[in-house]
């Protein structure tokens, strides 16, 4: 494959037919916690889509050094301990350099240590034997296919909070019911590539 | 009364405050790893025994983890846990290894882990927090066991493996990510109707019907 092609169906792939939240549950937490309005989708979603390319691009050189040691299976430790550190240190900077953007993100960043989706891509990445770059564009992608699901399911969410829904169901199952439904329309896309 | 609390803090996760079904964390393996039995069976296991050391360690180590770090400290030790595990099942079950794939060391940030430790473990003493950890981890067990029978007889016509009778009607929608997400919704819906129908008992069996006369009672959500 050319290296176009390699990069135009890594887009697709993490997006339509292999989303990390709709096809792969990963990341269900914030789906399901932040996908309440649209503006926090989309402050949650940029967020992860800058730390997810981050984080890929740290842990690479880290695995490397890891693999040279012979100490592979360290490699969760390491993984979360970095992407740990690394969250903590976006936000200070943030916080100094870009208040406007740490006003708007800012919330966000502490919730993204513990969204599985961002060490489940570093840990795929390495699995999969991607390079550097494809590593860090994969990340990216994802994370453009996370904040997809986000912002499409708020929008159904605002739909379902005025809908009359049976006492049973109301809150976290019909939320549940509608995201299934979701889900299920993204499998439609399976089989595209 | 000793006794009884101890009790209390191993059954408390069960149902009643069952990480899954009432305190809805840890949805990413809920919904993952549950389109078979065995395998929901064999991460509820993995996640409890990791539940329980980190417990144990973090409520040992309570009084020496400076408030400042304890979230970077808490990862490690529970980092540390999901490698011995990870190490064991490879070694053990390399099958189970097989399928449960990325999803073994994602159990480092299951929420339900980092919030006990947060919650439980740091406040109270080993044996204590060993009980808890225990509970909890079992609540989460089961709850993925039932998730996974549901998904795998209506999905692949088969429970822990073994094949159902021919003919028996099959879905693929429930072996999809779909069907995990409309399962783990029906079953928050039973959970939760059961847990409130100690309050509701004055509509004598009539429930489902004057459900807007006894909407939701105060009590009921002032207790969880």
């Amino acid at each position: 494959m050319t290296t176009l092609q390699t990069i135009v169906s890594t887009l697709l792939a993490a997006v339509l037919t292999d989303n990390y939240v709709l096809s792969r549950s990963l990341g269900i937490c914030p789906f399901l916690g932040v996908s309440k309005k649209l503006s926090s989708s989309v402050g949650m979603g940029a967020a992860v889509i800058f730390v997810m390319g981050c984080a890929a691009a740290v842990t690479w050189p880290v695995y490397q050094l890891l693999s040279l040691l012979d100490l592979t299976y360290l490699r969760t430790v390491a993984f979360i301990l970095v992407i740990a550190l690394f969250v903590q240190l976006v936000e200070i900077v943030m916080k100094r350099l870009l208040p406007p953007l740490y006003k708007t993100l800012g919330v966000y960043l502490p919730l993204i240590t513990t969204n599985c989706a961002v060490l489940g891509v570093t840990i795929n990445n390495i699995d999969d034997g991607y390079g550097f770059g494809l590593a860090v564009w994969n990340a990216v992608c994802v994370g453009i296919g996370f904040t997809l699901a986000l912002v499409l399911f708020a929008g159904v969410r605002s739909r379902i909070e005025e809908a009359d829904v049976p006492e049973t169901f109301k809150g976290i199952p019909a939320t549940l019911v509608a995201a299934s439904l979701v889900s299920l329309s993204f499998s439609a896309f399976s089989g595209m590539i | 009364m000793a006794e009884t609390s101890h009790l209390k803090e191993l059954t408390k996760g069960l149902l009643r405050e069952n990480p899954t079904l009432v305190g809805l964390l840890g949805m990413c393996p809920t919904l993952a790893v549950t389109s078979q039995a065995s395998n929901a069976l064999g991460m509820g296991l993995a996640t409890t025994f990791v539940l329980i050391g980190s417990n144990l360690v973090i409520s040992l180590l309570r009084r020496v983890i400076p408030a400042t770090v304890k979230l970077p400290c808490y990862i490690v030790i529970i980092a540390g846990f999901v490698t011995i595990i990870d190490f064991l099942i490879h070694g053990f079950l390399p099958e189970l290894h097989e399928a449960l794939g990325t999803f073994l060391s994602l159990i480092t940030v299951n929420c339900i882990i980092l919030g006990r430790a947060e919650m439980f473990a740091c406040k109270h003493g080993p044996l204590p927090s060993v009980l808890d950890g225990l509970g909890m981890g079992l609540g989460f067990t089961g709850s993925l066991f039932v998730i996974g029978s549901v998904r795998e007889i209506f999905g692949q016509a088969s429970w822990m493996g073994l094949a159902l009778p021919e003919g028996f009607p099959t879905m693929s929608l429930f072996s999809q990510t779909a069907g995990g997400f409309l399962v783990l919704g029906f079953l928050i819906a039973i959970v939760g109707r059961m847990t409130k129908k100690p309050q509701t008992q004055g509509c004598a069996g009539h429930c489902a019907g004057c459900a807007a006369g006894c909407a939701a009672p105060e009590e009921g959500g002032g207790k969880a």
